[in-house]
């Protein structure tokens, strides 16, 4: 199954370092729940054995940022909080990603209002954006999984200057 | 047996001891309000909560509402209850031209929070409040966003987004 099929009884393979770290970082997206507002229940229901994140090695929900890989910011960022978001999202080690989950996070959403922030992306560097109000479960992980794509394709000089 | 308290009671009994602070009242969907004179709402208050018989404990809320074109631009909302009697009562009175208007945290702890509130979004300063700070917006922000002239979206530059430094 799986990585023995591509073996064929060899006891080796040949990569790239690049490609073996990315792999590994793809395959381990811890994520940080930046749980703001109600998509943090549907991010809890993504972690239950219904729909299971685990399958994609993101279960590890890290409540400290400085062990996390991902924040996903789920809910409404308000201006005041805005600044906590900022501040945690600066305490992740890099290489770090952002998912911006559910439709006031991407844009604001239903809260066309003064103190919302119509869309997180005005101070934090969005990867991927997540359709819903909130997000069905599938959509988040979803998400996950063209995140992992993007991680795939990393390598180690996109990081080089963050180091 | 005790009496049920009607708003015919709880009027009359105002009445008897502040003769001249009632200007009108009215009773919408259930709801007994009591349009009061502005000088005479603190003892008024302090009257409600402390007579033994009426024992209003508990200002369940206090907001106020923003007339816009009205001479007297804002009102005081108190919205009492009476758990002894179990009956609710609206008390409503107009706020000064100066915006200065009495606090009532001294009557019920609970108000300090609640006139907060009030002073957050609508600028009204409460006196001899203890603790007049905003409640929810920034300290840095200058405007009261639940009066009528202030717009939906806000003013550019009225809040600030978090500074980022590239590393």
């Amino acid at each position: 199954m799986g990585l023995e099929a591509l073996l064929r009884g060899e006891d080796f393979i040949t990569t790239t370092i690049d490609e073996v770290i990315a792999w590994a970082r793809k395959s381990s997206l811890w994520p940080m729940p930046m749980g703001i507002s109600c998509c943090a229940i549907e991010f809890i229901a993504v972690n239950d054995p219904k729909y299971d994140l685990s399958r994609f090695g993101a279960e590890v929900a890290r409540f400290s940022p400085r062990q996390a890989d991902v924040m996903i910011v789920a809910g409404t960022v308000t201006y005041k909080m805005a600044h906590v978001v900022r501040r945690i999202y600066d305490q992740m080690p890099s290489p770090k990603w952002v998912i911006a989950m559910g439709a006031c996070t991407s844009s604001g959403g239903m809260y066309r209002s003064y103190p919302v922030v119509q869309g997180i992306d005005q101070f934090l560097p969005v990867d991927i954006y997540v359709a819903g109000c909130p997000p069905r479960p599938d959509n988040l992980i979803n998400a996950i999984i063209e995140l992992q794509k993007k991680v795939e394709k990393t390598r180690a000089r996109d990081f080089q200057d963050k180091i | 047996m005790e009496t049920k308290l009607t708003n015919q009671i709880v009027l009359n009994k105002i009445k008897q001891k502040f003769p001249s602070a009632i200007l009108s009242t009215e009773e919408f969907q259930g709801d007994f309000i009591l349009y009061v004179d502005t000088n005479q709402i603190h003892e008024l208050l302090k009257f409600l909560k402390e007579d033994s018989e009426l024992c209003f404990e508990q200002s369940t809320d206090i907001t106020a509402v923003d007339w816009a074109t009205r001479k007297n631009r804002f009102s005081m909302v108190y919205q009492l209850l009476s758990y002894k009697n179990n009956y609710r009562l609206r008390v409503m009175c107009y706020v000064d031209g100066s915006l200065h208007h009495p606090t009532v945290s001294d009557i019920w702890p609970g108000a300090n929070w609640q006139e907060r509130e009030v002073y957050d979004m609508y600028g009204i300063i409460f006196d001899n409040h203890p603790d007049l700070r905003r409640m929810y917006l920034p300290e840095y922000f200058e405007k009261y966003p639940l009066r009528k002239d202030y717009p939906l979206m806000g003013n550019p530059g009225d809040f600030k987004l978090p500074t980022i430094i590239e590393d």
